[in-house]
């Protein structure tokens, strides 16, 4: 507990872990990051703010763990509202009694993250709680960013007719979780989607300006966002069950797990809403891009059952993709 | 007189005793009752009430006599007198099946109507399934199109006539007419002679009814049957059947005498029937079934068809694989392309989908267990005490969706609806509330849902009560099956609390888990649970309702040492992956269930393929199984456990035994016979030591596994030579169908407490 006390064991920690992680150069730290609001001016018209926590377990995954997901997750959130990344913050809440080890893996993480999508850490903090006062490691971390000019991005501007699209495989990251915290004897190993989609953002609004949402699918997976979306925006959402793209391996542990791919959390999927007109291009950009090889239409706006997302079922039914309330309750009497 | 009088031909009755017994007056509908002014003498008068208590009509059921003197007044002979505004629900009641005079007229050579297949009369015919809006007269029903001529208009208004006032009345000169379809083209000739012609060799026909399409073939016919099931993707669920008269059913199953009556009444139900060994019906009818599903024909179409054909036909409800029945002409067309051969279709629109009924007789006594055509809508009093009540609107549960509406003492619970998971049912659900509330004019003063936050109807309800500012009441889940139980029988508000056995599948508890085998201390605005069935998890949620052996590895893990549990029980199934997300909670809700547990020993029997295919397959085949077993062969015992005022009946001892018995190699009907025996004990006895212990004066037996007639006889065997009273269903359905009823009594008491 020493090392929460912020003295030179304190000073030890964040010197030995994070600054030797996050920075290169050896000038003396400051209390906060400051910016030149030229350049910032000169990449857009509008800034973008967001903050978001990550408790995680494991803390380890096939394909990241929790560093990687803070870092990805806050500029996702970032690039969602057609922002580009400028630099991120990160405050560490540890539990007395992990190893340092531990912490230094979590922190090359994020910095090897950051720096491959080239939004710099620039600002932390860190505090160590005692023994059961949380879960190991919890990492908050919040970005900043800058809105490109034109854009013009929410969650209530889908109209009928547009056409919905995600970038690739679905359910990917929830599996992973929940395989990496059950070991679950499944054979197929399910790796996390974890990954920044800023630059996959940029070849998006390059190729539809006029795209009206965007939405990464992280808790509550697709259909939380497409309901949300139906409800802010006054529209029926409808889907093909049979353009859902979802791996095999996916489909079959969410069939012995009795979960539904659709509500499985994504952490390198986006959920964007197209004009029909463009959608097309849309579509081709988000492919040339290497994380939107398998982006697809899964469905497309209209008028009807406003607040409703319908799905067409493989066996041409419809159901309703409902929002639930809380974890997924037994239903069936 | 007050009652179901309204609607069942009650004023031409009254006329017709009237002019018999020479009693002079009027007769009118007043709001939800029939008025009388009578004058004769006074002998004359007692002759006059005791007739019409005597003689009523078969639909009607008199509820409450009122008799006041009156002043003199003018009259001139008896007359009916114009319907009196306010009158809104008058004839808004269950269609009826076809009555014996509209039969004979049918087949009577010389008669107007000699086979025409829309004949009816004020004791028969459609209703509900016609009435589009108010105040009901032919005008606001899909017979609107058709113009009475001139013979018919003179039967309509002839009060002599078994006709009078009948609105759907027509003749081959004006009213509907029969068109068969073959790939779009209109067959010539007598459309019944043709589909008949068809039918019989070998052609699958969708054929339109009172409230949804059929689909229809040679039940004898295993090619028939089978390409039917290919073609409707229904590979295993059993077919229902029609059967012509008593001499072809008696060829088919065994019948009691109280089935027999259930089968002719004004609602001719879907009966489940005991099949006869050898009886001759396709193998894939309903393939290792012992119950059939049988009704008789209901219409004049289905009379002369059944006459026709003259063998068993499938009748079952016209719909793609797991949807709702259709029911409008053009979705038949659409929809069953592919399925079906052709269809036998008319131009009376049907103006809402009213699947069939379904019922069976089980501890002596008709159970509904699917209220559709034929029984809705058809309101139930409520005990007296809720006279005062406020109004309600229930909306029920999840599956088998109905929604319940009450007023002034009577409760109306809708026709069955369907699954809310499916859209189509969601859609019927909202027509259902408002069209309800339109044809009995009923204003809510608060709604009642069911506590799971995730049933659509709780989420409907929560908006709805925000959005007219009504109070939103939640009632647990078995409080309400139980309630519906206690309300459907009679038992009033301050009659005191009962011990409600709640034998169900799956609802939310009070403490967030499932429940769904309880023993509950009831009144109507409280339960509390004093006992159940030890919990067990459900791994993978309602994956665990489809597929039995997930169930049975979580009951047998808490049970047996795992050396004991034999392996082969889950050969070629992710069993390792199953207990390792029971190891670490991972959507692993837990449990208290009886239908959960019934499907467990089914799958312990090898009764159960590893994935369902419909609702109730494994505990239909369990229960199927003991009742195939002769005599008797003792019980499974089941442990209790208390832990702080909750007892745990605890199932290990039952699992060890079946377990050993099996491997002892005792026949599986003996196993499922004791396994009955033991369930129905361990829950008589938990309930009759509660009963004991806080001085319940009755038992109120209720859920969907009360539907299964073995377990309810052996706990009707053995709780009722305490004397207590028992309270079980039968008019409404004990499954999630019953549902609303209970829950309209839960949230009128808790009103009237306020
Ligand atoms: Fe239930
Ligand atoms: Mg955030
Ligand atoms: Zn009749
Ligand atoms: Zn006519």
């Amino acid at each position: 507990l020493a090392h929460g006390g912020g003295g030179s064991a304190m000073r030890d920690l964040i010197e030995g872990v994070f600054i030797a992680a996050f920075t290169d150069s050896d000038a003396p730290l400051e209390d906060q990051a400051c910016f030149d609001l030229a350049a910032l001016a000169a990449v857009g018209d509008r800034l973008a703010f967001t903050t978001d926590s990550f408790v995680v377990d494991p803390l380890f995954f096939p394909g990241g763990d929790i560093g990687t997901l803070a870092v990805c997750g806050t500029i996702n959130d970032i690039a969602m509202g057609g922002a580009h990344p400028v630099a991120l913050s990160c405050a560490m809440i540890v539990e007395e009694g992990l190893p340092v080890e531990i912490l230094r893996r979590v922190a090359a993480s994020m910095a090897e993250t950051a720096r491959a999508a080239g939004v710099p850490i620039v600002t932390g903090d860190t505090k160590v709680v005692a023994r059961g006062a949380c879960d190991k490691l919890f990492v908050t971390t919040t970005g900043i960013g800058v809105v490109r000019a034109g854009a013009h991005i929410g969650i209530g501007r889908a109209r009928p007719g547009d056409i919905v699209l995600v970038n690739g495989l679905l359910g990917d990251h929830g599996a992973a979780i929940l395989s990496a915290r059950g070991d679950l004897a499944l054979d197929s190993a399910i790796e996390s989607d974890c990954a920044p989609l800023h630059g996959l953002v940029g070849v998006l609004l390059d190729a539809a300006p006029g795209t009206r949402s965007l939405r990464d699918a992280t808790r509550g997976g697709v259909a939380a966002v497409l309901n949300e979306l139906a409800e802010a925006s006054g529209v029926g959402v409808r889907l093909r069950e049979l353009d859902l793209p979802v791996r095999p391996e996916v489909v079959g542990f969410c069939e012995i797990l009795g979960l539904d791919p659709l509500y499985l959390a994504n952490e390198g999927k986006l959920v964007a809403v197209v004009p029909p007109e463009e959608a097309e291009a849309a579509l081709a950009a988000l492919r040339a891009h290497p994380l939107g090889r398998e982006a697809r239409a899964i469905g497309r706006i209209v008028e009807t059952r406003p607040g409703r997302v319908v799905m067409e079922t493989r066996f041409g039914g419809e159901r309703i993709v409902d929002m639930l309330v809380g974890d997924q309750l037994p239903r069936i009497c | 007189m007050r009652g179901l009088v309204q609607g069942v031909g009650f004023r031409p009755f009254v006329w017709r005793l009237a002019r018999r017994l020479g009693v002079e007056g009027k007769v009118s509908n007043v709001g939800d009752a029939v008025s009388i002014h009578a004058a004769a003498p006074p002998e004359v008068l007692e002759a006059f009430a005791l007739a019409l208590a005597e003689e009523a009509p078969p639909l009607a059921r008199v509820e409450t006599v009122e008799r006041t003197p009156s002043r003199p007044f003018r009259c001139d002979g008896f007359t009916i007198a114009a319907s009196a505004p306010g009158t809104v629900s008058a004839g808004v009641v269950p269609d009826i099946a076809t009555c014996p005079a509209c039969l004979a007229e049918i087949r009577d050579p010389v008669a107007r109507r000699h086979r025409y297949a829309f004949t009816n009369c004020t004791d028969c015919g459609p209703r509900f399934s016609i009435v589009e809006g108010l105040p009901y007269d032919r005008a606001t029903t899909t017979m609107r199109g058709f113009h009475l001529c001139r013979e018919c208009q003179r039967d309509y208004g002839d009060p002599a006539d078994r006709r009078f006032h009948a609105q759907p009345i027509a003749c081959p000169a004006c009213g509907p007419r029969l068109a068969l379809e073959l790939g779009g083209a209109r067959v010539p000739g007598d459309p019944l002679a043709e589909a008949a012609g068809r039918l019989t060799a070998g052609a699958i026909l969708a054929i339109k009814g009172i409230g949804g399409f059929h689909i229809a073939c040679d039940a004898t016919n295993e090619a028939a049957v089978a390409e039917l099931r290919r073609r409707k993707c229904r590979p295993v669920k059993p077919l229902a059947l029609m059967v012509r008269d008593r001499a072809m059913l008696d060829q088919l199953c065994a019948v009691e005498p109280a089935e027999w009556e259930a089968l002719c009444g004004p609602s001719a139900p879907i009966l489940l029937l005991c099949r006869r060994d050898g009886a001759m019906l396709a193998p894939s009818l309903a393939p290792g079934n012992a119950l059939l599903g049988v009704m008789l024909p209901y219409t004049p179409l289905q009379h002369l068809l059944m006459e026709a054909v003259d063998r068993p036909l499938v009748m079952t409800s016209a719909n793609r694989s797991g949807e709702p029945q259709i029911y409008r002409d053009e979705e038949a067309r659409e929809g069953l392309e592919g399925i079906v051969d052709g269809v036998l279709g008319h131009d009376r629109p049907i103006a809402r989908r009213l699947d069939d009924s379904v019922a069976r007789v089980a501890a002596g006594a008709l159970r509904v267990m699917r209220r559709g055509r034929g029984l809705a809508p058809a309101p139930r009093p409520l005990p007296p005490s809720f006279s005062s009540a406020p109004a309600v609107l229930a909306l029920g549960g999840e599956l088998k969706s109905a929604i319940c509406l009450s007023t002034a003492g009577r409760a109306l619970l809708s026709h069955h609806l369907g699954d809310l998971d499916e859209l189509t049912t969601q859609d019927a659900f909202e027509t259902a509330i408002a069209d309800y509330a339109a044809l009995f004019d009923h204003r809510p003063e608060a709604i009642a849902v069911d506590l799971h936050p995730d049933y659509r109807a709780s989420r409907r309800g929560a908006g709805l009560a925000a959005e007219r500012g009504l109070p939103l009441i939640g009632v647990q889940h078995h409080h309400a099956h139980i309630a519906a139980a206690m309300a459907e029988n009679g038992w009033a508000v301050d009659a005191g609390p009962v011990i409600g056995i709640a034998l169900d599948g799956l609802g939310l508890g009070e403490d967030g888990t499932a429940w769904g085998a309880e023993i509950l201390l009831c009144d109507y605005t409280h339960s509390r649970r004093l006992a159940r069935l030890r919990s067990i998890p459900l791994a993978g949620g309602d994956v665990a309702s489809r597929e039995p052996w997930r169930v049975l590895l979580a009951h047998l893990d808490a049970s047996l040492p795992p050396g004991e549990i034999p392996p082969a029980l889950f050969d070629g199934l992710p069993a390792a992956t199953l207990r390792a997300m029971i190891a670490r909670g991972i959507n692993v809700p837990l449990a208290s269930s009886a239908g959960r547990l019934f499907d467990a020993m089914a799958a312990l029997l090898g009764l159960a393929p590893p994935r369902l295919s419909f609702e109730g397959e494994a505990a239909m085949a369990l229960e199927a199984l003991a009742a195939s077993a002769p005599g008797t062969h003792g019980f499974y015992a089941f442990g209790v456990v208390a832990e702080n005022g909750l007892a745990t009946i605890d199932p290990a001892p039952m699992w060890r035994a079946a377990v050993a018995d099996l491997g002892a190699g005792q026949p599986r009907a003996v196993i499922a016979a004791r396994f009955h025996a033991g369930v129905a004990r361990a829950f008589a006895d938990a309930a009759l030591a509660a009963a004991a212990e806080y001085g319940a004066r009755a038992l109120a037996l209720s859920g969907g596994v009360m539907q299964n007639a073995v377990l309810l006889d052996h706990l009707v065997a053995r709780l009722a030579p305490t004397g207590l009273p028992l309270l079980i269903p039968a008019e409404v359905p004990a499954n999630d169908g019953g549902l609303a009823f209970g829950q309209v009594a839960v949230a009128a008491a808790r009103l009237m407490q306020r």
